[in-house]
């Protein structure tokens, strides 16, 4: 652990308040920076904690997912300036998820949008951008602070999720309905404070708990405790990857470029050719990027986001789409790729160019494979599919099943 | 919205918010185009900073604004202002660069013999310097009146402005070309120190970079805003006049014009906001509560004010709201009146001089002196002056036998350190002195004194930061650029709105050519 004494240079990274824990059962010793923390990428090993996700419970520390605090009497003002999607409708208690756009209606960002209480709300977002929200906030009656190191944050996904909590005598948690957020307190943890929001990026039955950095490793004692007898596992970003594939969901940096970090013209993607024209309302009233989107509405966009059924088991990381066997026109590209161990199915989010982005296109995917570094080329079938390719209906069930 | 009631009354083609030179040019031309349209001005009496008002009993001035030498011979013609009652007072006036030890100098062919006197090397240089920087300001003048092209668009007449644009400057032949790709962006007095070696000389050129900028004369993009100035000066020789009763009877002459073609002009309207309906400016709402509704809105107020103060954040994208907060229009320029028992005496000027333009700028190192404090928010410790005596020319705005000075004095920075509450007493001392200086005896003819700070620029005129060009002119906010790139073809964001202040291409000064140039986009765009 760093020194109070170490310039902050000798250790950039800052360990989360869950660190001590995780470090302790980081088997494989697999650390990757993330939002200026140092987290786990793979405890033990991805295909392990995967199987945590989908068929018992998994923690994952949330810690660095940047949130920020947005209150202030035009706070709903300013989220519905900044979000192509309506928060009006957003009622305290609840959580929705957003995303957000530049003037040309370039995709900045995506993250959700916590209703603590009237006029306040918690945006979290998958990268730093104080200086884009502050630049929002002209004109809006509303304050804007990072509150990242204030906020300990912990998924807790999986079917025995809810079995978990309810073991950890987290009383009341059976109510909350997906997408809605509820304040109470771990008792076996001194009492202390936790908001638990049923949401989660695995698209499973799962929570996110929101907790006091100082009461962190109680909690995480506590929930590794009550979920001994329920296949818990910690888990690492490489596990969470593949869940979150199957679940459709998309990952800035990964199937989009922050567009105020693009350099490239043509690189920025807008959230229509993502496939998230559901979160654009444009009879909201105004937003950043409207007038860009509802010309690229009239104009029809030129690419889409789409979910890929690949033939074979080998994953198509970034494997090139053609609209033809020949390879000779290129449609497109792979953004993200994983063999889908719950459905059996190899499967990709791509991003395909206009007229091929309808469900049941095929295109041909050429895939690269090192077979112990003898290279080999294969070209695939590849069918467009709809997405979230695993929607177990237990995500949705309320109260959850015990087990 | 809160319970808008339905507008009362007609409604109107187009409302032009503001009764400035720029809003009623532009008011005039809708309406000669067949629109049906309405201006409203704040004030209880047209002309925005271009209007006389008293300021001692007896004695009026041109407030802001004192001289007319911008406006196209072109635009006066078209409105047919004459017959809307401008008059000239006086027109080619003579400049001439006030030297501390008497041996003042006119500017032009006038001061030929002077300045042989002074530098037979000077003497030698200044017709061909005057000829070539004349010779470029020509092939920029046709700019000032068009509209200017959007970058990376298909549209044709994007792609004709451009080529347009290019053909001009390569017109000007392969030296004048390179020559003013050199010294565009250059600081004047780099440039007036390859020419010549008379401070005096110098610093009267130099002076007309400078005026009513946030720059020195060592400050880069000098040169620029001096061929501006001589671009948007009028294309039969650029004289320099003074409209008899002032520069507000220039605006009651387009006022004037704009009622003749149908117009209507209201004063005392003071408008709160802009309606928006659907994403398209709808009309406008003025203090009183009373809604106004417009098919068109076009704004003559500066781009601060019609979009974050009229239309409001909201309604735009966040990115463009950067781009205006960040517009740069802190004003610099401050105004002094005084009412003078009698002709201020100027010691050993030529009486002739007087009803001229007198410039107090002896050294382009004194203007950067002067430009040295305002940096750090404080006023010039010896100031440079455009000072004028309107009354030479027509006596009737002072009391028979007593004058008028009306000075323009540099530099004088909007946000004042200390506060101009307390700055504008010490900094009104500072000028008479500096005067007084100039015109022994001047201090004992001081009947009455006004002094309009930056600060008060912007509450009397409604002006955000008080600067008369509503944004800073220079390079990186003309043309293409100003006020922001995404409007400078005077359409704003938000369908029917449209800009036509001097916040637009091309800028300020009273040249009307923001309004003429946005009343052809409106109309194009109806059309």
């Amino acid at each position: 652990m760093a020194t109070t004494s170490e310039p902050h240079y000798r250790r950039p990274l800052l360990p989360t308040p869950f660190h001590a824990r995780a470090r302790a059962l980081a088997q494989s010793d697999a650390f990757i920076p993330w939002a200026g923390y140092t987290t786990v990428d793979v405890f033990t090993t991805a295909e392990q904690e995967y199987f945590a996700i989908r068929n018992a419970a998994s923690v994952y520390d949330l810690t660095p997912m940047v949130k920020y605090r947005i209150a202030g009497a035009d706070a709903l003002r300013f989220l519905n300036r900044l979000l192509t999607r309506d928060i009006g409708k957003l009622r305290p208690g609840r959580v929705a998820y957003g995303v957000w756009c530049n003037d040309a209606g370039h995709l900045i960002d995506d993250g959700t949008v916590f209703c603590l209480g009237a006029g306040e709300y918690r945006l979290c977002t998958a990268e730093r951008q104080l200086d884009w929200l502050l630049d929002s906030a002209i004109g809006f009656d509303v304050a804007i602070s990072e509150v990242t190191e204030e906020v300990a944050a912990l998924a807790l996904q999986g079917p025995t999720s809810y079995s978990v909590l309810r073991k950890a005598g987290v009383a009341g948690v059976e109510r909350l309905k997906p997408f809605e957020l509820g304040n109470f307190t771990v008792p076996a943890a001194g009492d202390a404070p936790l908001m638990v929001s049923r949401t989660g990026f695995t698209g499973d039955l799962g929570y996110e708990l929101w907790m006091q950095p100082k009461d962190a490793a109680a909690v995480w004692d506590v929930l590794m405790e009550a979920g001994r007898t329920r296949g818990i596992r910690a888990i690492g970003s490489r596990a969470l990857n593949i869940a979150r594939i199957e679940a459709g969901f998309v990952l800035p940096n990964v199937d989009f470029i922050p567009s105020e970090r693009t350099v490239f013209i043509g690189t920025e993607r807008s959230p229509l050719e993502l496939g998230l024209a559901w979160l654009v309302d444009f009879g909201k009233g105004h937003f950043t990027g409207r007038r860009a989107l509802l010309e690229e509405q009239r104009r029809g966009s030129r690419r889409r986001l789409v979910g890929l059924d690949i033939e074979g088991t080998k994953p198509a990381h970034n494997a090139l789409l053609y609209s033809d066997r020949a390879l000779r026109r290129q449609a497109g590209s792979v953004t993200s790729a994983a063999w889908s161990p719950t459905t059996k199915r190899n499967l990709a989010l791509a991003m395909v160019d206009a007229p091929h982005f309808s469900t049941g296109s095929t295109l041909w995917a050429e895939i690269y494979l090192n077979r112990e570094l003898v290279w080999e080329r294969r070209v695939v079938r590849a069918r467009v599919v709809e997405r979230p390719f695993f929607a177990p209906e237990r995500r949705r069930v309320t109260p959850p099943a015990e087990f | 919205m809160s319970a808008a009631r339905p507008a009362r009354g007609a409604r109107y083609d187009c409302i032009v918010v503001g009764g400035g030179h720029n809003g009623l040019t532009c008011a005039a031309y809708l309406a000669r185009a067949g629109r049906s349209v309405l201006v409203l001005e704040a004030a209880d009496r047209v002309g925005g900073a271009a209007v006389t008002r008293e300021f001692a009993p007896g004695f009026r001035v041109s407030a802001c604004a004192h001289l007319l030498h911008l406006m196209p011979g072109k635009l006066i013609a078209e409105l047919n202002l004459s017959a809307h009652g401008l008059k000239l007072a006086a027109a080619q006036l003579p400049t001439t660069a006030l030297s501390a030890d008497d041996a003042h100098l006119p500017l032009g062919p006038e001061g030929a013999a002077v300045l042989a006197a002074q530098s037979a090397h000077d003497a030698a240089a200044y017709p061909a310097y005057g000829a070539r920087l004349a010779r470029l300001a020509a092939r920029l003048r046709p700019i000032l009146g068009a509209t200017p092209p959007r970058l990376g668009t298909a549209g044709w007449r994007d792609r004709a402005a451009l080529l347009g644009l290019g053909l001009r400057l390569r017109a000007l032949g392969r030296r004048d070309m390179r020559e003013l790709l050199r010294i565009g962006p250059m600081c004047v007095q780099d440039l007036l120190d390859e020419h010549f070696e008379s401070p005096l000389l110098k610093g009267a050129l130099g002076f007309d970079a400078v005026l009513g900028t946030n720059y020195g004369p060592r400050s880069p993009g000098t040169v620029f805003t001096l061929l501006y100035r001589l671009a948007a000066a009028g294309e039969e020789g650029g004289g320099l006049a003074q409209p008899l009763g002032g520069l507000g009877a220039l605006s009651e002459a387009l006022a004037g014009a704009a009622r003749a073609a149908g117009a209507q002009v209201r004063t005392g309207a003071v408008v709160k906001r802009i309606l928006v309906r659907d994403d398209r400016a709808a009309g406008v709402v003025l203090a009183s509560g009373e809604e106004l509704a417009a098919g068109a809105v076009v704004s003559s107020a500066d781009p601060k004010t019609t979009f974050l103060g009229l239309l409001g954040a909201e309604h735009l994208d966040a990115g463009f709201v950067r781009r205006i907060v960040h517009l740069r229009a802190r004003g610099l320029a401050a105004k002094l009146h005084l009412a003078l028992d009698a002709a201020p005496r100027f010691a050993g000027l030529d009486p002739a001089a007087l009803r001229g333009r007198l410039l107090w700028a002896p050294s382009p190192e004194h203007i950067e002196r002067a430009f040295n404090h305002a940096k750090y928010g404080e006023f010039s410790a010896s100031p440079i002056l455009e000072i004028t005596v309107p009354t030479v020319s027509d006596p009737a705005l002072a009391p028979a036998g007593a004058h008028v000075l009306s000075v323009v004095a540099q530099y004088a920075p909007f946000a004042l350190a200390g506060g101009w509450a307390e700055g504008r007493r010490r900094f009104t001392e500072l000028l008479i002195d500096t005067l007084t200086a100039l015109a022994p005896g001047l201090r004992a003819q001081v009947r009455h004194a006004e002094l309009l700070s930056p600060e008060d620029l912007e509450r009397e005129f409604r002006i955000t930061g008080g600067h008369w060009h509503h944004a800073e002119l220079a390079l990186d906010q003309f043309f293409m650029l100003r006020p922001v790139p995404g409007v400078a073809q005077y359409r704003a964001p938000v369908g029917g709105l449209y800009l036509c202040g001097a916040g637009c291409h091309p800028g300020g000064g009273v040249m009307g050519l923001a309004g003429r140039n946005a009343a052809r986009e409106v109309v194009r765009e109806a059309a």
